[in-house]
């Protein structure tokens, strides 16, 4: 603001009483309202998730090498196939995306000194630990094993109290992410800094709008399917026994009423770190920054109504395969326009090949892939022949490991400086991303082929006619569980020992490099003045400042 | 080019209002954003009736009857209950904190008689949960929405406890006044639309 007051001297370096001036780590072990300590305990906790549903994939890769079911018991292969499913989704991509992000970030990008709710949002972060150990808790009662989209009547008859434990930990998972976004609403409405209007937000944070819009929407109505499937398994009602007057398809469609804004769920947050990370490693402005934004509300508008492309073989009337086929194809294209803006913002920058770059330009390479084989899956002609079949997995691996992944990635070497206060060390991130680009188009390209020559997807033995390109796959699982080494090495040995991040190691114009690495408690001493745009590389000379010393 | 670098850290000046530690009320649109996620829950449980109404020859199918005039009392109480939490609220905007706790109370009771005749109905009813689907959708809705008429209770009885303390609500402070009443016109208002749809639509079948 213009008329800044001088403050009264003597009292200006002081954060407010009420707090010490920096977290000691045993403080991220327990019930912290601050969001910088909700972010990390979210991304360590949810990155602990992802190690695990990788071992679970590994096991099951390892399954798949030979025809036969010969390395474990097939149920054992299916309540693997679930909670890795389920896990990755709700226990990795997004609390990290959400939660872990966007907690993170949202009150530093926008000069806030917290969120609106701090409490609620601990007891959000709090919520998932318990989520979790159900999840892990029900194999000892043999697992659930119908799939991370449980259908009745399969998830009625199998394993009914590992599925009922299934249940009760989406339900808590969806409650803890209903109440994040409410806080993300409230604090980017009512907390921007006052000089920073619409236009000048940063594009994750209106990435994160789309987000917790979508949550509020969707995710309630994923609760009552599942409540609904919680009584017929515990208390004897019917409404998906269809020997009972039940149907099973209403099941199909409140699961996928939230399932399907759930994958945006899980990529709207990373686009908005592709439109962070891309503008600062390439120093140029972004390319179509309303664009963007809009895009992004059209997602998470149109979003809504495409839920029945996964059902098309469910005895879908044709006008509704009609509709949804031209429904998901729309949806597709405001996809279309954010790779053409990162492409055009790429175009003629100044590119530094840093890691976080690389594995930005990694996601943008294999969501193009994991995007087209979405609209053929989305055309329902297509679709009866694929659906259920590996051509299934290979997309939504592109979109999710060659997206989702990948974007995570790049989020965590671009604001690990600030999360920490230490740079990751470059040459282990770029083996990191090498080793992962090779091991995930060596997994999930021939899946591709597999689906298309008819492997059914979910299954623990297969004809022997698809073992060679099955073997392909595994040996690319093995790459990828490789590739974590050289990133745990990174992360912990940087974390302790790294060399030190000054505030703005990346000379990038969005708020939060504004303040120390790592932030104080409660963000800045005073708070940040918007004097520019979010993006202005290039411009008013911005780009030639030099790097910025720490300024605790 | 001679214009001076500007690097961002100066080019953000600071400012320093007396109260920028302080935290807003921003509570009444948190409870708000809540409470748009929450209608759906209800909007699920509706469409899932509706889909069973359109499948079942007979709605609700025989045996399973509903009775009209119990329930018609309720929602009587509970749409009166809703005025009535109104003038709690003009009290309390008049700095009038005993007629707050007066028409409080009265909701609350209110809210309490509609339990008990809820659980009338079931219990003189004839069918259970399980009975056939009719009877599943009949307890889970009717149940979901009895269990926030209790929070919504609950959430009223804070009130109370807390307007104990003089000064503790005042005619400008009273978020808490005021979100209670929010959420109690919810479920007022979640109770009619279930009214018509189970009680209403059975007539027409
Ligand atoms: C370009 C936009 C996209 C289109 C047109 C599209 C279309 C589809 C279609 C039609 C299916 C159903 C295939 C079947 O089961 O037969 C599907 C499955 C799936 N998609 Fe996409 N998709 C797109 C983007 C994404 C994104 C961005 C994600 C997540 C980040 C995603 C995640 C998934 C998942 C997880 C499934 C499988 C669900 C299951 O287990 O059955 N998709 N997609
Ligand atoms: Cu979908």
């Amino acid at each position: 603001m213009a008329q800044a007051q001088l403050p009264v001297s003597g009292e200006l370096p002081q954060v407010s009483g009420h707090h010490p001036t920096a977290w000691k780590w045993y403080d991220y072990f327990t019930f912290n309202v601050d969001h910088k300590v909700i972010g990390i305990q979210y991304l360590v906790f949810s990155f602990v998730f992802y190690l695990l549903g990788g071992l679970m994939a590994v096991v099951m890769r390892t399954e798949l090498y030979t025809p036969d079911a010969d390395v474990i018991d097939p149920n054992l292969y299916n309540a693997l196939l679930t909670n890795h499913g389920t896990i990755m989704i709700f226990g990795w991509i997004v609390p990290a995306a959400i939660g872990g992000f966007g907690n993170f970030l949202v009150p530093l990008m926008i000069g806030a000194r917290d969120m609106a709710f701090p409490r609620l949002n601990a007891l959000a972060f709090w919520m998932l630990p318990p989520a979790g150990l159900l999840l892990l808790g029900s194999f000892i009662f043999g697992g659930a094993q119908a799939g991370w989209t449980s259908y009745p009547p399969l998830s009625l008859i199998t394993a009914n109290t590992a599925q009922s434990m299934w249940c009760l930990s989406i339900i808590l998972a969806g409650t803890s992410s209903i109440l994040g976004s409410v806080n993300f609403v409230v604090t980017m409405v009512k907390m921007r800094v006052p000089s920073m209007p619409w236009d000048k937000m940063p594009l994750f944070c209106w990435a994160m709008m789309a987000t917790s819009i979508l949550a509020l929407l969707s995710t309630p109505v994923l609760a009552i399917g599942l409540i609904l499937l919680l009584f017929d398994i515990n208390f004897g009602t019917s409404f998906f026994k269809p020997d009972a007057g039940g149907n099973v398809i209403i099941y199909q469609h409140l699961f996928w009423f939230y399932s399907h804004p759930a994958v945006y769920l899980m990529i709207l947050p990373i686009f908005g770190i592709m439109s962070e990370v891309i503008p600062v490693h390439a120093r140029k402005p972004i390319f179509g920054y309303k664009a963007i934004v809009g895009s992004s509300m059209v997602i998470c508008m149109v979003g809504l109504f495409v839920w029945v492309h996964h059902m098309f073989t469910s005895g879908t009337p044709p006008w509704m395969r009609m509709f949804f086929t031209v429904s998901t194809l729309i949806v597709a294209v405001p996809t279309g326009v954010k790779i053409f803006s990162w492409t055009a913002t790429l175009w003629g920058g100044k590119i530094r090949y840093t890691s976080a770059m690389l594995f930005a330009i990694g996601l943008l390479i294999m969501f193009v892939v994991g995007g087209l084989s979405g609209v053929t899956l989305g055309t329902a002609p297509v679709d009866i022949h694929m659906h259920d079949t590996y051509y299934v997995v290979a997309h939504f691996h592109y979109v999710l490991f060659g997206g989702s992944v990948f974007g995570l990635y790049a989020g965590i070497y671009h604001w690990f400086p600030k999360m920490t206060g230490r740079m990751l060390n470059e040459p282990l991130g770029k083996v990191h991303f090498l080793l992962t680009l090779i091991g995930a188009n060596l997994t999930f390209l021939p899946m591709h082929v597999l689906g298309t020559q008819g492997m059914p997807r979910r299954v623990a033995m297969y004809d022997p006619q698809f073992t060679q390109i099955n073997q392909i796959c595994t040996i690319g699982a093995f790459v990828l569980a490789f590739s974590v080494i050289p990133f745990l090495v990174n992360v912990i040995w940087s974390w302790g020992w790294g060399e030190k991040a000054s505030g703005n190691p990346w000379r990038a114009l969005t708020l939060e490099w504004t303040t120390a690495s790592p932030p104080i408690i409660e963000n800045w001493h005073r708070l940040p003045v918007l004097t520019h745009g979010p993006y202005d590389y290039g411009m008013n000379g911005h780009d030639t400042s030099p790097a910025i010393a720490t300024h605790s | 080019m001679t214009t001076a670098p500007t690097p961002p850290e100066l080019a953000i000046q600071e400012e320093l209002p007396v109260d920028d530690h302080e935290h807003h009320d921003f509570r009444m649109f948190g409870l708000l954003t809540f409470l748009v996620s929450e209608s759906l829950m209800f909007g699920a449980l509706f469409a899932v009736f509706l889909i069973f109404r359109g499948e079942f020859p007979q709605w609700p199918p025989e045996e399973t009857e509903v009775e009209l005039l119990l329930p018609a009392i309720n929602t009587v109480i509970l749409v009166s209950s809703s005025f009535v939490i109104h003038y709690g609220d003009v009290a309390i905007k008049k700095g009038n904190v005993a007629g707050l706790r007066k028409w409080y109370w009265v909701t609350a009771l209110m809210g309490a008689i509609f339990l008990a005749g809820q659980a009338y109905e079931y219990a003189t009813l004839g069918y259970g949960l399980t009975t056939n689907v009719f009877a599943n959708c009949f307890y889970i809705m009717t149940g979901f929405h009895g269990l926030h008429v209790f929070v919504g209770i609950l959430l009223i009885l804070g009130v109370l406890w807390r307007s104990r303390v003089p000064g503790h609500y005042t005619a400008e402070k009273h978020v808490g006044v005021e979100m209670a009443e929010i959420y109690w016109h919810f479920v007022d208002i979640i109770w009619i639309v279930l009214f018509v749809l189970i009680y209403v639509l059975a007539l027409v079948n």
